[in-house]
C-alpha cells in the first residue's frame, strides 16, 4: 500500500519536475557530483554547509589565474585594468543579483560572517550604547548571535530574541512586543538554516522602519534558494557568503543603504580605503572602497560573479519551483520512516529537511549515511539556542540544492532504512 | 569484520542501549562533566576514591552510541582498580583508537580487554572525540578536586 502511493508519488514529483528543468543536464556542469564515495555514487545533500561549484565557476578562476592576475585600483599597466575591470564588474553582477540601487553600496567581505560583524563594528560601535535594545530571533546562526552578543557587553546593551512556535515560525505579535523605544536595530535570518524556514522578514522590516530602526538580513541561506530584492524588502543590510551560491569560499557581500553607509567610521583602516593620508589627517575613500582595506580576495570576487552568472542563467523561476518538488517530496517520504521526525515544520520552508530519530543520535546517524555515500550534515549547525528550544541535542540536517534529485532523496530513505536496521530501531 | 559494522558491534550497541553504571552517585569524591562542544555530548562522572582506588563510578548524560558506549565501558574497566593503572588504561584507549589505520602494525586490541571493541572508531576520524570524550573526563576527575570540567575541544592533539 505504501509502496504504490510512493511510487505515484515518485512519478508525479518526477513529472513536475521534469518539466521544470533537465537536472540530469545540470548535474553535467557539476565535476564533483560524478565522484564515489565509499564505493557509492556520492548524494550531496549538505548544500546548506557550502554549495558545490560548476564547471564555470572553476574556469572563471583558472583563467583569471592563467591570465587576468594583478592587483586592482593601483596599476596603468595591462594586466592590473583587466582585473580591475573583472572585479568591478562582479560587483555590478552581486549589485544585479540583489537588485541593488547602485553598486556602491555592494561591499566585498569574507561572507556572511564578517559582513555581519562588519555591521556591528562600525554601525553597532557608533550608533548603539548603553541600555538600547537590539533584537534578533530564535533561530539565528551563532554569526548573528555572538557579534551582538560581544557589541552588548562592550556598549551595555541589551538582546532580545524573536521566540518561535513549534513548527519553527517566529511569532510576529511577540516581535510587535519587543518594539519599542530603546530598540536600535534588528538583525535577522531570512531562511533558517537548521529549520528551512523563510521567515516573512518584509513584514519584520516594515514593523522597524514604522519606528525609524535599521533591519539587518542574514541572507546566507536565501541566496542560493530565491531570487533576492533589497528594494523591494526595503532591509537596509543584507549579507549573504559566495561560497553557498555555488562561487568561491572566502568571498562574500554585505549591501548597505548609502544612507548608513556613508554614516557608518571605516571598518578597517589600510590601503584602498583612504584617499589621502598624512600624518595629521586622513580622509577616506569613497563609497565602497572605505570599507575595503587592503589587497582584496580579486579571484574569488570574481569566481562569486561567475557562480551569480551561472544561477542566474538557470533561473530562479524554475530553481524555486523545482525545490519545492524536491521539498515535497522529500518530506513525504522521510515522515514516513518510522521512528524519524522532522525538525521545522513551518508553512514557509526552503529545502531543507532536518531529523531526528527516537533513538539514534544524529552522529551515529551520519556515520551510517556517509557509508552508503550520503552527506548530510549532523550536530547543531551553529544553532545551539533552536536545538534547546526543540529539546534536542542535534539533527541530520539534508539540505538541497537544484542539482539533487528524487532519486537521491530515495537513497536518503534507504540510508535512514539502514541506521534503523543496525540499531534495531 | 570492518567498517561500519565493527563500529556498531553488538557489543557497542548493546552498552549504548544498556549503559552500566548508569548512575548518579550521591556526595561523590569527585565530580567532572566532559562537554563535546561540536555535537553537544554531554556527561557527567561521578568517583568515589578509597586511597588511591576507584571505589565506585558512575556516568550520566546523552550522547551518540560511540560516546555513550564508551563511557559505560570505560566505568566497567575502571571500577576497582588504581588511578595509575586506569591513567595506564586510558593511554593505550588513546593510543588504539588514534593509531594510524594504515599502519600494518596490529594494536595490542587484547591487553585492552571489551575496550578493544572500539578499536574500530580509528577507521572513523570525526568519531574518535566521541570515543574519547568519557576518558578525557574520567582523567580530569581523577586529577582535580571536587568538581572540574572537560571539553573535547581542550585537547588538540584530536582536533581533525
Ligand atoms: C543562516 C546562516 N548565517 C550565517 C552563516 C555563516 O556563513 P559564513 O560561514 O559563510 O560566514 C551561515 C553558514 O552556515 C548560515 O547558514
Amino acid at each position: 500500500m505504501m509502496k504504490t502511493q510512493s511510487q505515484s508519488a515518485v512519478a508525479e514529483a518526477e513529472n513536475t519536475a521534469a518539466a521544470l528543468f533537465d537536472v540530469q543536464r545540470i548535474r553535467e556542469d557539476f565535476p564533483i557530483l560524478k565522484q564515489k564515495v565509499h564505493g557509492k555514487p556520492l548524494v550531496y545533500l549538505d548544500n546548506a554547509a557550502t554549495s558545490q561549484k560548476p564547471q564555470a565557476v572553476i574556469d572563471t578562476l583558472t583563467r583569471y589565474y592563467v591570465g587576468q592576475n594583478a592587483n586592482i585600483h593601483r596599476g596603468v599597466h595591462y594586466l592590473s585594468e583587466i582585473a580591475t575591470y573583472e572585479y568591478e564588474k562582479a560587483r555590478g553582477k552581486v549589485k544585479l543579483f540583489l537588485n541593488a540601487a547602485d553598486s556602491r553600496e555592494i561591499i566585498f567581505v569574507r561572507g556572511t560572517t564578517e559582513g555581519i560583524n562588519l555591521v556591528k563594528d562600525t554601525y553597532g560601535r557608533k550608533f548603539i550604547g548603553k541600555d538600547d535594545e537590539i533584537i534578533i530571533s530564535a533561530m539565528e546562526h551563532h554569526s548573528n548571535i555572538v557579534p551582538w552578543q560581544l557589541l552588548c557587553e562592550e556598549k551595555g546593551a541589551k538582546l532580545r530574541v524573536i521566540p518561535m512556535n513549534d513548527r519553527g515560525e517566529l511569532l510576529l505579535d511577540e516581535y510587535e512586543k519587543l518594539l519599542n523605544e530603546h530598540t536600535k536595530f534588528v538583525s535577522v535570518v531570512y531562511v533558517s538554516n537548521s529549520l528551512g524556514t523563510i521567515n516573512p522578514i518584509k513584514k519584520i522590516i516594515q514593523r522597524a522602519h514604522e519606528r525609524g530602526i535599521p533591519v539587518l538580513i542574514d541572507g546566507a541561506q536565501v541566496a542560493s534558494h530565491l531570487k533576492v530584492d533589497v528594494q523591494n524588502l526595503d532591509c537596509d543590510f543584507f549579507v549573504f557568503s559566495g561560497h553557498k551560491v555555488f562561487g568561491p569560499t572566502g568571498i562574500g557581500a554585505l549591501y548597505g543603504k548609502t544612507k548608513y553607509l556613508e554614516q557608518m567610521p571605516p571598518y578597517q583602516g589600510g590601503g584602498d580605503m583612504i584617499s589621502s593620508v598624512t600624518f595629521e589627517k586622513t580622509t577616506y575613500n569613497v563609497l565602497p572602497y572605505k570599507f575595503e582595506a587592503g589587497t582584496p580576495n580579486i579571484a574569488d570576487v570574481i569566481g562569486m560573479g561567475a557562480g551569480i552568472d551561472y544561477v542566474t542563467t538557470v533561473g530562479f523561476d524554475a530553481i524555486t519551483a523545482y525545490e519545492k518538488e524536491l521539498l515535497k517530496y522529500a518530506t513525504e517520504v522521510l515522515s514516513g520512516i518510522e521512528g524519524v521526525r522532522i525538525i521545522g515544520t513551518a508553512e514557509e520552508k526552503a529545502a531543507v529537511v532536518s531529523l531526528v530519530f527516537d533513538s539514534v543520535h544524529a552522529h551515529d546517524v551520519g556515520t551510517i549515511l556517509d557509508n552508503e555515500g550520503i552527506a548530510v550534515r549532523t550536530g547543531h549547525h551553529c544553532t545551539q539556542p533552536v536545538m534547546q528550544r526543540f529539546g534536542i541535542p542535534a539533527t541530520a540536517r539534508a539540505s538541497f540544492a537544484f542539482y539533487n534529485t528524487m532519486e537521491e532523496v530515495d537513497a536518503l530513505a534507504r540510508g535512514l532504512r539502514k541506521v534503523k536496521e543496525i540499531f534495531g530501531a | 569484520m570492518s567498517g561500519l559494522n565493527e563500529l556498531y558491534q553488538e557489543l557497542i550497541l548493546d552498552h549504548n542501549k544498556n549503559p552500566r553504571n548508569f548512575k548518579k552517585i550521591e556526595n561523590a569524591d569527585k565530580l567532572v562533566e566532559g562537554y563535546n562542544p561540536l555535537c553537544g555530548d554531554h556527561y557527567t562522572i561521578y568517583v568515589n576514591m578509597a586511597g588511591d582506588l576507584i571505589k565506585d563510578i558512575g556516568f550520566q548524560g546523552a550522547g551518540c552510541a560511540i560516546s555513550k558506549a564508551s563511557a559505560s565501558m570505560m566505568t566497567t574497566a575502571v571500577k576497582g582498580i588504581t588511578k595509575k593503572e586506569a591513567e595506564e588504561l586510558f593511554t593505550k584507549f588513546h593510543a588504539l583508537v588514534t593509531r594510524d589505520v594504515h599502519d600494518d602494525n596490529e594494536a595490542n586490541i587484547e591487553e585492552l580487554g571489551c575496550l578493544g571493541a572500539l578499536a574500530g572508531v580509528a577507521e572513523f576520524p570525526a568519531r574518535i572525540k566521541c570515543a574519547s570524550l568519557a576518558w578525557h573526563a574520567l582523567h580530569g576527575a581523577l586529577n582535580s578536586e571536587g568538581k572540574a570540567v572537560v571539553s573535547t575541544e581542550d585537547s588538540e592533539k584530536e582536533k581533525k
